[in-house]
């Protein structure tokens, strides 16, 4: 037999190796925890995929004024009623307040932590966007949101080359977190404004998070702290992981 | 290499990786199926269009759970001044979600359909299983003939198995419209309802008329994804449940 330099059997094995050595090179090196369980093992191949095969900063769908739906309020709807805790009475203070009294801690890996107030937050540079909200439960709802982008209040305390993930702490005494892939594209965003007005209460007042390339849950509702971290931490009990719910939902 | 596949096909036993797929793909759609009805369970409502929830007209509402048309909506309020305008409300009612283990199970059951199915579309190409045993013959589409297939069928004359490939018309193209219409668009349909995805693709949205007509599509082709399985199995227990089980597993 003829021995070919370039045969069609070693063509598709070359080009599928060097396809999957340009793609290796894209893969998340920090991946959340599996604990050895399947259902979390998919998620992280999910995740994995997301972000070796996705261009990294796209955009999702804008949408017009005249698209905006009804919105259902679910989860929590006033952690000053739900929470019997300390956490509870705190948010009734500044609910009571206006929110004058709010303050958003930006800390861990930066190298200057900063406070917000809400004023503060509002005179940073701002972003309003007409986006789709996706339920996990399988609803949608499209609504306007006015806020600022958490790329410029990550970089006003600036974030050190070692961080990794960005977490987040509610009101409704809930702790989740986002890769920085996420937490720096352009339409997440910390957002004080619901369809032209304040967030209401339901919503997330004062500030709530919209990560729109997720399902709706990664939009934490009642921001009470931001800390930056090297390391992925699932959240203990208070987290999505440990309460059998996905860490990563673009899908 | 070719020759083998030629032999194997005069004697006309399912070749071994059509029986390794078939038993991969069954498991993944089976549980997609499963997994698939928990996740519907928890939101039972279609709509057609980009956005829809409880607030909003449904297109259809399944009385599959507790969720079903359920009340449990508080401090209703217009977000303008115009009075048929879009509202907001607290949900009070507690819903019916397994979604936590549902979804992650529905997408590690989806890599497994997705993955195995890539590498059967694929051999079913290269080796000619689609040109010879799937797709029908254009004789085979002459009218008397398929007026035969189908009277022979509504009458319940069923071929007895022959252990392989041999298809009757209509069930090519029933194996037809499964692999390549009923199944590519429930995995197309599937990754329109995701956000990180379709940022990326955002052609998809607009393929489907959006993200809930893509919803309500998955779920008709899910319709007859299980209309097709509940068929399929019929007719191998007609045709000599047996026969067709040795021929499935150990290819007899």
């Amino acid at each position: 037999m003829k021995t070919r330099l370039i045969t069609r059997r070693r063509a598709i094995v070359t080009g599928l190796a060097s396809i999957g050595g340009l793609l290796l090179t894209r893969y998340p090196k920090d991946l959340p925890p599996t604990y050895g369980n399947l259902l979390r093992m998919g998620d992280t191949l999910t995740y994995a995929a997301h972000r070796a095969l996705l261009p990294g900063q796209s955009l999702v769908k804008e949408y017009t004024e005249h698209d905006i739906t009804s919105f259902p309020a679910t989860g929590t709807t006033d952690p000053g009623v739900s929470e019997k805790t300390a956490l509870g009475e705190e948010y009734r203070r500044f609910h009571a307040g206006g929110f004058a009294d709010w303050r958003l801690p930006v800390e861990g890996r930066v190298s200057t932590p900063r406070t917000f107030s809400l004023a503060e937050l509002k005179r940073l540079q701002s972003r309003s966007q007409i986006t789709r909200h996706t339920c996990e439960e399988g609803w949608t709802a499209i609504g306007q949101w006015h806020g600022v982008p958490l790329s410029l209040v990550l970089d006003a305390a600036g974030i050190l080359p070692t961080a990794r993930f960005v977490m987040l702490y509610s009101y409704d005494d809930w702790i989740d977190s986002i890769d920085l892939l996420d937490a720096l594209h352009p339409q997440t965003i910390l957002a004080y404004g619901m369809n032209g007005r304040d967030l209401p209460i339901q919503h997330g007042a004062p500030v709530r998070l919209r990560v729109e390339r997720q399902m709706g849950y990664k939009s934490m509702k009642y921001l009470k702290r931001i800390v930056v971290a090297d390391e992925f931490d699932d959240g203990g009990k208070k987290g999505n992981i440990q309460n059998g719910w996905a860490w990563y939902t673009g899908i | 290499m070719l020759a083998q596949v030629e032999s194997a096909s005069i004697v006309l036993h399912h070749a071994r990786w059509v029986r390794i797929s078939h038993w991969l793909l069954s498991v993944s759609v089976l549980t997609l199926a499963f997994t698939g009805f928990v996740i519907l369970m928890a939101h039972p409502r279609l709509y057609w269009g980009e956005a829809g929830n409880d607030l909003t007209a449904a297109l259809l509402e399944l009385p599959i759970s507790r969720n079903f048309e359920h009340g449990g909506w508080e401090k209703r309020s217009r977000f303008f001044e115009k009075a048929d305008g879009p509202i907001s409300a607290s949900r009070t009612f507690d819903i019916f979600n397994q979604n936590g283990w549902g979804r992650s199970l529905h997408f590690l059951a989806a890599w497994c359909l997705v993955i195995p199915g890539l590498i059967y579309l694929l051999l079913g190409i290269f080796r000619g299983h689609f040109r010879r045993h799937i797709l029908p013959q254009t004789r085979e589409l002459a009218p008397m003939s398929v007026l035969r297939d189908l009277s022979d069928h509504l009458r319940l004359r069923i071929r007895s198995a022959t252990g392989g490939p041999q298809y009757s018309l209509l069930q090519k193209l029933a194996y037809t419209f499964v692999v390549f219409v009923a199944a590519p668009l429930m995995v197309v349909t599937g990754l329109t309802m995701s956000p990180a995805v379709t940022a990326s693709v955002p052609f998809l949205l607009q393929l489907f008329g959006g993200y809930q007509s893509a919803r309500t599509i998955h779920f008709f082709s899910f319709v007859a994804l299980v209309l097709f399985v509940v068929v399929h199995v019929a007719m191998v227990v007609k045709s000599g449940f047996k026969r067709q089980i040795r021929a499935i597993t150990v290819g007899e």
